[in-house]
């Protein structure tokens, strides 16, 4: 019982601040809404079993690049968003994403993944532990990990070549 | 633990996903789409770690331990070229925005 009721509170949450980002003027509110999103998600993480995921969405998600994220709207003091002449794209945008939306929702009611998913699997009870993760990571998933380090190593050499001063 | 169906897990990724690209189509503040763009990677973090639970596989865990770090490269990137935008052309609004070059 208690599960449901968790999973209830924290997708309500997520999907009001997933709402609020859209609602906000201000970019600082969108960025707090967002956090909002991530620590809900990192909750589900946790009743899904995977509390290294979890964690890691916190420290990483709601720690770090939100962080940046406000570090970046108040440096640019942005404030409310301004508003120009609506974009005669926007109302088909909208459709669009909105059909996106139900497409989803109609594949994973119809399909057999949707149904099987539905019908038999619950979540098996047991957690997954960290060890079983990092074993997986550090062999099976060896080269890539160490292709991300070579990514992050690049992407921080971008971020200081884009944003230096003089150029 | 939980009797919760994975099919749950998916129709609230699915929505956090459609409200991200309504918000990324909707938004006109650059750091706001950025913002929309890290929700939809979020939805879908969460259909890979419930796919992982649910054919209990550990390689969709992994995955999104990938797309985390993959993320915060792209935010650290795509930041930067806001800043430089924003230093530019003096506005943070993408409307704004229309040529590559100044």
């Amino acid at each position: 019982m208690i599960p449901i009721f968790m999973f209830i509170v924290c997708a309500a949450l997520a999907v009001a601040g997933a709402v609020a980002l859209i609602w906000a003027r201000e970019p600082i509110h969108s960025a707090l809404a967002l956090v909002l999103v991530m620590i809900a998600l990192a909750v589900l993480y946790l009743l899904l079993g995977a509390p290294f995921i979890s964690a890691v969405q916190i420290i990483v998600y709601a720690g770090a690049v939100m962080v940046l994220f406000v570090f970046v709207i108040m440096l640019l003091n942005a404030g409310v968003e301004e508003r120009t002449n609506f974009s005669k794209l926007a109302i088909p945008g909208a459709l669009l994403g909105l059909g996106l939306l139900v497409e989803i929702a109609y594949w994973l009611a119809r399909s057999a993944v949707g149904k099987a998913l539905a019908n038999g699997a619950n979540a098996p009870s047991t957690e997954v532990s960290t060890r079983d993760l990092s074993e997986m990571l550090f062999r099976q998933y060896l080269f890539p990990f160490e292709a991300t380090s070579i990514l992050i190593l690049i992407a921080v050499l971008g971020a200081f070549v884009l944003a230096r001063k003089d150029s | 633990m939980s009797a919760i169906p994975i099919s749950w897990y998916l129709v609230l990724s699915a929505v956090l996903f459609g409200l991200g690209v309504i918000a990324f189509v909707f938004k006109r503040n650059v750091v706001t789409i950025f913002m929309s763009i890290e929700l939809m990677l979020n939805a879908v973090n969460l259909a890979f770690v419930a796919f992982a639970r649910a054919y209990n596989q550990l390689d969709g865990l992994v995955f999104v331990f990938f797309v985390i770090v993959v993320a915060a490269a792209e935010s650290a990137v795509g930041l930067a070229i806001v800043i430089m935008l924003a230093q530019n052309r003096q506005s943070m609004n993408v409307e704004r925005v229309n040529l590559l070059k100044l």
